[in-house]
């Protein structure tokens, strides 16, 4: 998008201060949704999550992000009580989960992978399961019940049994499931896998207006779908926070990490692999090259310098238009940063700390 | 909220043609049963009016189809009870109750609840079968009152034995086929470790083998005798399965 000619004054110094205050640590505890703290589950040997933290505040929507077996359905399980932690705590509005769980799991609708959905009721009887099951006084159902329908767009349906309804329908009919007590919190595990792209339109709209009122959390592995709707981000790999940022956040950290230059007379690309810093370079053939920065380098003012002293004919250098996708292959793959680095290294990266 | 999830259970059993099998195939049985025993009685009820007191009616057509029922009943409650949480964990639809604010307790006990309704039903139509004589006879009120408070503690030992065997495993027909398997081997076990246990004169292990033998708590009350062990030893077994289930589920939760 922003395409700048001429010389990119790299000013991602200047933004990263903007995203130097983490954006939950400062909220007091009132506010907190959800506050979970080294949570931890092992199977065996086997850890599918390690060590996570994880806050979400009233009104916003928190989006997991990572690779198949990454440990997002295991996070959401412990939250929603399904799946005892190892170890760690977790806060549902400043209720403790593990001690008082009839309680906490009063203020958490929860939409699993596989819409826990029963065929052999109709939309409204089954929703009417689940509000009374969710403590809603009898009187209250049916009014419940139907702003959950209206909200889902499924009102029309609401005679129809469950097992004749489309795939879409039934992931709505969850949602309404997880709506229907008006909980503080909604987690919804990949709410939009298997729909048409209309159904997840409809679905990103629904789940945006749902982060108005409620708190959301949202596990996809589409990033597209999170730049859509979600206002932060946290990305897990290996049953571990490799990230934890706002949107905003998430873009800023990408760009400055890799830059276009244009080279009217380019050296042999080995040269400029050599220049400190450069992790990769891509040639596309036309004097344009991709330069990957290593990890806590900013190489451009010597490539600057380089290509002036040794006359390579630069016309252009750009901040690369980096999507969603590359940080989370970056992340994930360890791309250039490598592994190791732990959700508090990255943390402090995005945050420009030492 | 016990009783909303045993009114699911009732609902989710009545929707599906399983139940209704069953319903009919217990009652053709049954019927068939009590209808053979009548025609009995009144072949030789001229033979019995020359005896000095005469077993009634009660005794010889009721206590009979009561016995039949129990029978039926060890076929029919794990049919009934497999699907139970087998099913629902297969369909993945237990999450909706487990992430609802409900305790592990009040899901197993309303999942008891609702099959014990439904084989409540099979019951009182074990009973109107006797009563349909109430207008041309007099009826052995107190005995049918013991039979069939007899049979619904055999039907709740049954049904707390196939809800444990239930939470087990996801497939129904593993769970139907480990439930039957446990109970016969508690009627055989409990019947013949009994009774050699109270031949050496060891009568606490006997009494404590009683609470794993159903049918052998089934005795006394069918005879019309209110023996209160008889009663208590089916409500223990009962207790220690619905534990067992909860503790199962629960585990599940701890271990995933």
């Amino acid at each position: 998008m922003r395409h700048i000619l001429g010389i990119f004054p790299l000013d991602h110094k200047a933004t990263r201060r903007q995203t130097t205050i983490p954006p939950l640590m400062t909220s007091p505890a009132s506010e907190l949704t959800v506050s979970a703290r080294g949570l931890s589950r092992h199977y065996g040997k086997h850890a599918a999550v390690r060590g996570l933290d994880l806050e979400v505040r009233q009104g916003e929507v928190l989006g997991l992000l990572g690779p198949n077996g990454a440990g997002k359905t295991t996070t959401m399980q412990m939250l929603t009580g399904n799946l005892a932690p190892s170890a760690g705590e977790i806060l549902i509005c400043g209720i403790d989960l593990l001690e008082q769980p009839v309680s906490a799991k009063a203020k958490i609708g929860y939409l699993p992978e596989t819409p826990p959905l029963y065929r052999e009721l109709n939309v409204a009887e089954y929703l009417r399961l689940a509000a009374r099951l969710h403590r809603i006084p009898r009187s209250r159902c049916d009014s419940a019940v139907a702003s959950a329908m209206e909200r889902c767009g499924i009102t029309d349906v609401a005679k129809k049994l469950i097992g004749s309804l489309s795939k879409g329908y039934q992931q709505r009919v969850g949602i309404a499931q997880a709506i229907v007590h008006e909980p503080d919190l909604i987690i919804l595990d990949e709410p939009t896998v298997g729909l048409d792209p209309n159904q997840i339109l409809d679905i990103r709209a629904l789940i945006r207006e749902l982060g108005r009122a409620h708190s959301v959390i949202l596990s996809t592995h589409i990033l597209t779908e999170v730049e859509a709707v979600c206002d932060r981000v946290q990305i897990l790999h290996h049953g571990e926070m490799v990230f934890s940022n706002t949107i905003a956040g998430l873009r800023e950290f990408q760009r400055g990490r890799t830059v276009t230059i244009s080279l009217h007379r380019p050296p042999p690309i080995e040269t400029l692999r050599r220049i400190e810093g450069v992790a990769t370079v891509e040639d596309d053939g036309n004097g344009r090259f991709l330069i990957r920065f290593a990890p806590d380098c900013d190489p451009t003012a010597n490539l600057v310098a380089r290509a002036g002293a040794e006359d390579w004919g630069l016309n252009q250098l750009t901040p690369a238009q980096t999507s969603l996708e590359d940080v989370f292959v970056h992340l994930t793959r360890g791309g250039g940063a490598g592994e190791t680095s732990g959700a508090a290294a990255v943390e402090n990266k995005i945050a420009g700390k030492p | 909220m016990i009783f909303t999830i045993a009114a699911k259970e009732l609902r989710a059993l009545f929707s599906s043609p399983l139940a209704w099998l069953v319903l009919t195939v217990v009652q053709v049985i049954l019927g068939y049963g009590f209808l053979k025993r009548l025609d009995d009685f009144l072949q030789i009820q001229s033979q019995l009016a020359q005896l000095a007191s005469p077993p009634g009616v009660t005794e010889l057509v009721a206590a009979p189809t009561y016995a039949t029922a129990a029978a039926v009943l060890l076929f029919a409650v794990p049919v009934l009870g497999m699907r139970m949480i087998a099913e629902e964990r297969r369909n993945q639809t237990m999450t909706l109750l487990l992430s609802a604010p409900v305790s592990m307790s009040e899901i197993v006990l309303g999942k008891f609840t609702g099959l014990m309704a439904f084989l409540l039903l099979i019951i009182i139509l074990v009973l109107v079968m006797p009563l349909t004589l109430a207008p041309s006879t007099s009826l052995d009120t107190g005995l049918l009152a013991t039979l069939t408070l007899a049979l619904m503690l055999l039907a709740a030992s049954f049904a707390a034995v196939s809800l444990y065997a239930s939470s087990l495993t996801s497939q129904p027909m593993a769970a139907a086929l480990i439930s039957f398997g446990l109970l016969l081997a508690m009627l055989f076990m409990g019947e013949t470790a009994g009774d050699s246990l109270r031949a050496r004169g060891w009568q606490i292990p006997a009494a404590f083998a009683q609470i794993f033998s159903p049918l052998r708590n089934f005795e006394p009350l069918g005879k019309g005798m209110l023996d209160s062990y008889a009663i208590i030893c089916p409500l223990l077994l009962i207790t220690a399965f619905l534990i067992l289930a909860i503790r199962r589920l629960d585990g599940r939760r701890l271990r995933g």
